[in-house]
């Protein structure tokens, strides 16, 4: 756990995607809702992926969930955790795993956002640690 | 409209290169052109549709088309990842039933050996896809999205590593008899799972190797097919289809193969117990058992045990698959692998495979493939071919 972390570059931001990122730097996760059909999706788009309405809205999330799969990549200069974790606020989204132990992270654990730096000065990158 | 029996494959070829550091790519587009072409016993001057993806080098068709000298009537540069080509077959025969165009050529060709490229390294796909500022900064490579397939198979089915890793044996087991194949030597289910970890739970044995080279095909119509002096090759049925993440409804567990496949078999008219070899593309073990699932050769959930006991042996097991040794040990040229699954099926049809892994009576045959990223989102593409 105290090997050196994978740096994370920065995400490019767009401006349907800016206030994300803007919340991200006041450590606020948000995600998307939509009002028409009141199903919340990940990755957050400006039309809803599951009935294509454009009344979507940004909500913040609790920021807990379970891992849906998780894979360790070995092959790298430093090891990380890729996985899907299902959030309790609905929505699957792909994330890494970090503060875990490599040989014991598994499907089913119970997980929390906490936030990366990324480089180039970009915003902190939502990340999920055991909870 | 069916394109049933409405364009036949005349000419396929495979080119032996599988490591190309003195060629440009252009180059071996041309070469597995001419190869096809010679095969089929056709001319450039013959060839009046194109189709190519993302691995032609410049704009689409049109730098190719250019450097080749072709006068066309017809073109499609739809771009699905590594299962392209095998959706051109079907586009091709679209082309050809509607009057479009008669002599379609499709090519594929790269070389990522010589250029370095892994399989293990997070690679940006469109620095402006809607994707990319979530996925591309973790690390999402190649092989750790594919990983997450298995890992989420083996807890919800109970999948083994050592079944996945009866994939590749059997793989091994054909590739051995593949004069060109870059991995010859025959490999147990305990070398597979007692190679190093890349992305948990996929061993190095589980991955496709990386290859230089390149193919070609030529579709044609039927009254040219029946001018040609090389064995019938008749298309029967195709279908495509894209899966993501379904705004974060992700389900891993199953592909687009659950919508190519069944169109194929509906549009063919023949079942999966029908179909008597099989080229799956094979980016990793656990690509094979999915699909294997999805288009219908098993239950979901059951393709571990499908494969296991050298079920996928030709010879040996019910359903022969790879017999030129897949992407596993032969062959991925471009990392793109659906030309090459094409092209061994044709063979099988013609009754050309090596006679040590050639399927008796071998007259109806599958090629499917996925391209871009099963764990994340991807294209499918199913095609159904009957020796006349
Ligand atoms: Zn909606």
């Amino acid at each position: 756990m105290a090997a050196k972390e994978r740096a994370i570059p920065a995400p490019g931001v767009n401006p349907e995607t800016a206030p994300f990122w803007a919340a991200a730097k006041e450590g606020k996760f948000l995600i998307k809702r939509c009002t028409a059909c009141n199903k919340a999706h990940w990755y957050p788009r400006a039309t809803c992926p599951h009935c294509m309405s454009e009344t979507t809205e940004w909500v913040e999330s609790k920021g807990t969930g379970t891992i849906y799969s998780v894979s360790v990549m070995k092959r790298a200069p430093e090891v990380y955790a890729i996985a899907y974790v299902t959030l309790d606020d609905g929505p699957t989204m792909m994330t890494n795993i970090v503060e875990c132990d490599f040989d014991k992270v598994a499907i089913g654990d119970k997980v929390q956002i906490t936030w990366r730096p990324t480089q180039d000065d970009g915003p902190p990158y939502p990340v999920f640690k055991p909870a | 409209m069916s394109i049933k029996g409405k364009a036949y494959i005349a000419g396929a070829y495979e080119h032996p290169t599988r490591l190309a550091k003195d060629k440009s790519v252009a180059q071996l587009h041309a070469e597995a052109a001419l190869g096809a072409l010679r095969d089929a016993g056709l001319t450039k001057a013959d060839v009046d549709g194109y189709f190519c993806a993302g691995d032609a080098p410049g704009l689409g068709p049109i730098a190719m088309v250019d450097y080749m000298g072709l006068t066309l009537k017809h073109y499609d540069s739809t771009d699905v990842g590594g299962c392209s080509y095998i959706a051109h077959v079907a586009h091709a025969a679209e082309a050809i039933a509607a009057g479009k165009c008669k002599v379609a050529l499709i090519t594929l060709a790269g070389r990522p050996r010589s250029e370095g490229h892994s399989g293990a390294t997070p690679r940006m796909r469109g620095a402006d896809a809607p994707d990319t500022q979530w996925e591309f900064p973790l690390g999402v490579a190649t092989v750790n999205a594919y990983a997450m397939v298995a890992a989420r198979h083996m807890h919800q089915f109970g999948t083994t590593a050592e079944q996945l890793a009866w994939v590749k044996v059997a793989a091994s087991h054909h590739a051995q008899y593949n004069e060109h194949a870059m991995l010859r030597d025959v490999v147990t289910v305990e070398q597979v799972v007692g190679s190093p970890l890349i992305a948990t739970p996929l061993h190095r044995l589980d991955c496709c190797v990386v290859s230089d080279g390149g193919g070609a095909l030529v579709v044609v119509a039927p009254e040219i097919a029946k001018s040609l002096k090389r064995p019938l090759v008749k298309v029967l049925g195709a279908g495509e289809s894209i899966k993501g993440q379904m705004g974060g409804d992700v389900d891993l567990t199953y592909s687009a193969g659950v919508r190519s496949g069944p169109a194929a078999f509906a549009e063919a008219g023949v079942k999966p117990g029908d179909i008597k070899y099989a080229s799956i593309y094979d980016s990793f073990t656990i690509t094979v058992v999915v699909q294997l699932e999805d288009i219908g050769f098993c239950e979901k959930g059951q393709g571990g045990r499908f494969v296991a006991d050298g079920n996928l042996i030709s010879g040996v097991g019910k359903l022969p698959f790879n017999t030129d040794g897949g992407g596993l040990c032969n062959n991925h040229p471009a990392n793109r692998g659906g030309i090459t699954k094409v092209i061994e099926a044709v063979r099988q049809l013609r009754g050309e495979a090596h006679p040590k892994v050639q399927v008796p009576n071998c007259n109806l045959a599958l090629a499917h493939g996925t391209g871009g990223l099963l764990g994340s989102r991807h294209g499918a593409a199913t095609l159904i071919m009957e020796r006349e």
